[in-house]
């Protein structure tokens, strides 16, 4: 028996290196031993993948993407369909824990300086998975056909019409019809579950093909290719498998353990994750009284509203996205980890991450003239953040960075 | 480094005061377990309600089956416009002519309790009060110059001021039920998964622990 | 690092353990996606049992009814379609009804719970055309004289007799089905359910 097997697998071998990647990106994978906390969520951010492309897959089994059946397909897989309202359940809820996760995920590569030389590209890649997210989300949330769904994306994709000269045909192109209509359902659907899944899958493997090339950064910054001992082997690494790999499982079941509290518990999200205006059908003539993104849009919609001009508001919340791309070349510093860094980087970011939230809750609420200000106050120090980054990173005494990882 | 956490913590739960200005609700304590007051509330749905307002997502069959009635008496007392218990339950009224007399179509009241909150339901329900002004004699303290009579008037004539509060209760515990049929189902296997979790925790924290006394 | 004294037993315990655990767990979180393929609330009520009204059909007429998509007949035989029934035995592939297509109160010569009435899902066996209903006895392109009434089916000329039964040397290699069935009152057929009765 187990020459057979053997055999079989020397046969796949030949053909295909199984055990040479196993070895690449597991067993002989060296990872810095010292992750912490905020090294959970890049794992976790691939199993909620998982979860939503599952639950999205079961979904498109019973939903209905036509401007007639789509609200009634939605109750008909709530309540109609054996476990429906689980599958549905899991993919609302991981949307929002999607957005958790990367939120967590992109706070952390920038509290320790992850997207520095030479990850470069893997922040790069990361942000592109953040905008395809985004657009996987604003899609997915048309979906439902409430009236959230409908005046969300009507306000959304207005916006476009904001761009000089051509911003209306190309609105009218979007949408393919004079108003959000089936059409433009029947599109958005394409998009959610065959064309960005496609381009979001891609956009992960060279996440992690450049990440695995370079390794990993750590919460000291410290570069643990540069001590190895007489077999090559970095002093500070271990293998990815078998230690990250129990570690991560951990992680998965603390994670469980939260999002299924959500899934069973308050599947709505207190109308965080599903909206009361969202359970009743959208109707082309009436506008609920309050419109607002979900939470995970909220801080970019603040800035947009901050800004007292149409065109120029969608520059700044284009801007505040952008922004985040360039990290890498805005950071100065001869450091990488905050840890290392001057008072002033802790302080900006900081109050980058206040500033953050604050726009995230005001992006919730109907704007008042003292909302309005506050968020105004709060848009310019988003922007502070990243414009005198070059120069906060300079002039700032940096503690000295220790040979090896600590802890 | 964990002033950012701290913060973070404090700031999430910003996020969940959102919205909720306007009229004053009434607040109504329901309990999706009480079957008695769901079928009260069911009673007295189809007597007053469902002439009207369709449900056209809740099917005869569910409410038999979750409110534990047997299906003769849905038959009997809720089915007026089928002989098909897996039918979901439409309003007598056809569209057109509810739009010519209350100005408009009575909406759908499968979601209603999810759409505007249980709160409002109650609030609404015993919300009426006379006004010459309006075509049928009454407004509504929740819905400005409503389109519906007051066809609760007569029921709360016969019980009196405290036991029509407690009908009301029960219609709103009804349509929270219609709203979110599933919750109590929902909300016992959560428990169950919540502990099957918790169980599996326990090998997976030892496994982690056990590999990572390598390392320290 | 450090891998001395490590107690190998103790690690494939736990491996053995978390994986157990985690197995039932991934098996658990299997049902919801596997149940969620059984027929929903509303294809089950689609599919409920439907009743027939058979008080104004006279004897050899047949009535069409559709229960899940598919047509039922009913037939009510004469008094000589019935006497003819046995005499085409020896002509039949299955004449005694032995293979499993009805229910067992219709597994009996005339394959109907009342004599006169049989209950059929108007499908060939072969491929599931709907064959025409050709009670005229001696029809010249069904066989002349031989041709006692029966069903014909187009698309490949297999043939039935009046209990849908088929006959040798045709494509279709069963007899028509009998759906579950049972008489709600004396004018009343319940299909899709089995009676009490039965």
């Amino acid at each position: 028996m187990k020459q057979i097997v053997d055999s079989v697998m020397d046969w796949v071998e030949v053909r295909m290196p199984v055990s040479k990647l196993y070895k690449e990106h597991m067993a002989d994978y060296y990872a810095p031993k010292n992750f912490n906390f905020w090294y959970y969520f890049g794992s976790l951010a691939l199993f909620v993948l998982v979860n939503q492309l599952l639950t999205g897959i079961w979904l498109t089994m019973y939903y209905t993407p036509s401007g007639g059946e789509a609200f009634n397909s939605i109750e008909y897989i709530m309540r109609d369909v054996e476990y429906g309202w689980l599958l549905r359940y899991l993919h609302s809820t991981g949307a929002t824990a999607f957005f958790v996760v990367i939120y967590l995920h992109m706070f952390r590569g920038m509290m320790y300086g992850s997207y520095k030389s030479p990850r470069e590209l893997v922040w790069l890649f990361g942000m592109g998975i953040y905008g395809v997210l985004m657009g996987e989300a604003f899609f997915g949330y048309l979906l439902p056909w409430g009236q959230m769904s409908y005046w969300g994306a009507q306000v959304i994709l207005s916006l476009v019409g904001a761009v000089p000269i051509v911003g209306d045909d190309i609105a009218l192109w979007v949408r393919g019809d004079y108003v959000i209509s089936g059409v433009t359902l029947n599109r958005f659907f394409a998009l959610h579950v065959v064309a960005l899944p496609i381009v979001l899958l891609g956009l992960i493997a060279m996440h992690l093909f450049a990440l695995h090339e370079v390794g990993s950064s750590n919460p000291d910054g410290v570069e643990i290719k540069e001590k190895k001992d007489s077999e090559g082997i970095p002093l500070d690494g271990i293998p990815f498998h078998p230690y990250y790999t129990v570690k991560d499982i951990m992680g998965v079941v603390v994670f469980l353990i939260v999002f299924c509290s959500v899934v069973f518990f308050f599947p709505s999200g207190g109308g965080l994750i599903l909206e009361g205006p969202n359970f009743e059908p959208s109707n082309a003539l009436k506008t609920p009284e309050h419109i607002a993104p979900v939470w995970y849009f909220t801080p970019y919609y603040s800035v947009l509203r901050a800004v007292p001009n149409k065109l120029g508001g969608v520059i700044a919340m284009g801007g505040a996205i952008a922004f985040l791309f360039v990290l890498p070349w805005l950071d100065r510093s001869p450091v990488k980890s905050i840890r290392y860094k001057g008072w002033m980087s802790k302080f900006a970011l900081t109050a980058f991450v206040v500033s953050f939230l604050i726009l995230g809750y005001l992006g919730t609420q109907a704007p008042t003239p003292g909302k309005t200000l506050a968020a105004q106050i709060f848009t310019i120090i988003y922007f502070l953040f990243f414009i005198l980054m070059p120069f906060y990173t300079t002039m700032e005494k940096t503690k000295p960075v220790p040979e090896r990882v600590t802890g | 480094m964990k002033k950012i956490i701290v913060l973070l913590f404090i700031f999430f739960p910003g996020f969940v005061l959102a919205s909720g200005e306007g009229v004053k609700l009434e607040h109504v304590q329901v309990d999706a377990k009480d079957l008695e007051s769901l079928k009260r509330g069911a009673d007295l749905f189809y007597k007053y309600c469902s002439g009207c307002h369709s449900t056209k997502y809740v099917r005869y069959e569910r409410i038999a089956t979750d409110l534990n009635l047997a299906e003769a008496y849905v038959k009997e007392n809720y089915m007026f416009n089928s002989d098909n218990i897996g039918e979901v339950a439409l309003s007598s009224m056809p569209a057109d002519l509810s739009k010519k007399w209350f100005g408009t179509t009575p909406p759908d009241m499968s979601l209603e309790a999810r759409l505007r909150g249980n709160d409002w339901v109650y609030s609404y329900l015993i919300g009426f009060y006379e006004d010459e002004s309006r075509p049928f004699g009454y407004n509504n303290h929740v819905f400005k110059d409503v389109g519906m009579p007051n066809v609760l008037a007569g029921l709360k004539q016969e019980l009196g001021e405290e036991k029509f509060k407690a009908a009301a209760t029960d219609i709103t515990n009804y349509m929270a039920y219609m709203a979110d049929p599933v919750k109590v189902e929902r909300e016992s296997l959560g428990i169950k998964v919540i502990i099957f979790l918790l169980v599996l925790l326990i090998p997976s924290y030892l496994l982690k622990k056990e590999y990572w006394k390598d390392i320290h | 690092m450090n891998n001395e004294g490590v107690n190998q037993d103790r690690r494939w315990f736990l491996i053995g353990s978390t994986a157990a655990v985690g197995a039932v767990g991934a098996a658990a979180a299997a049902v919801p996606f596997v149940k969620a393929w059984n027929p929903s609330a509303k294809a089950k009520a689609a599919g409920a049992p439907i009743k027939i009204d058979i008080s104004k059909l006279s004897p050899g007429e047949r009535v069409i009814a559709e229960w899940r998509s598919k047509p039922i007949w009913v037939v009510r035989r004469t008094e000589q379609s019935l006497a003819d029934l046995p005499k085409l035995n020896d002509s039949l592939r299955d004449p005694k009804s032995e293979m499993d297509q009805q229910p067992v109160y219709a597994q009996n010569p005339n394959r109907s719970i009342k004599d006169e009435y049989v209950v059929l899902i108007g499908l060939c066996t072969h491929l599931g055309c709907s064959p025409t209903y050709r009670p005229e006895l001696g029809a010249e392109d069904l066989g002349g004289d031989s041709w006692l009434g029966g069903f014909f089916c187009p698309c490949h000329g297999s043939k039935f007799d009046l209990a849908g039964r088929v006959f040798q040397g045709v494509p279709a290699p069963y007899n028509l089905e009998v759906p579950p069935h049972f008489y709600e009152d004396e004018n009343t057929i319940v299909i899709g359910l089995e009676g009490e009765a039965a």
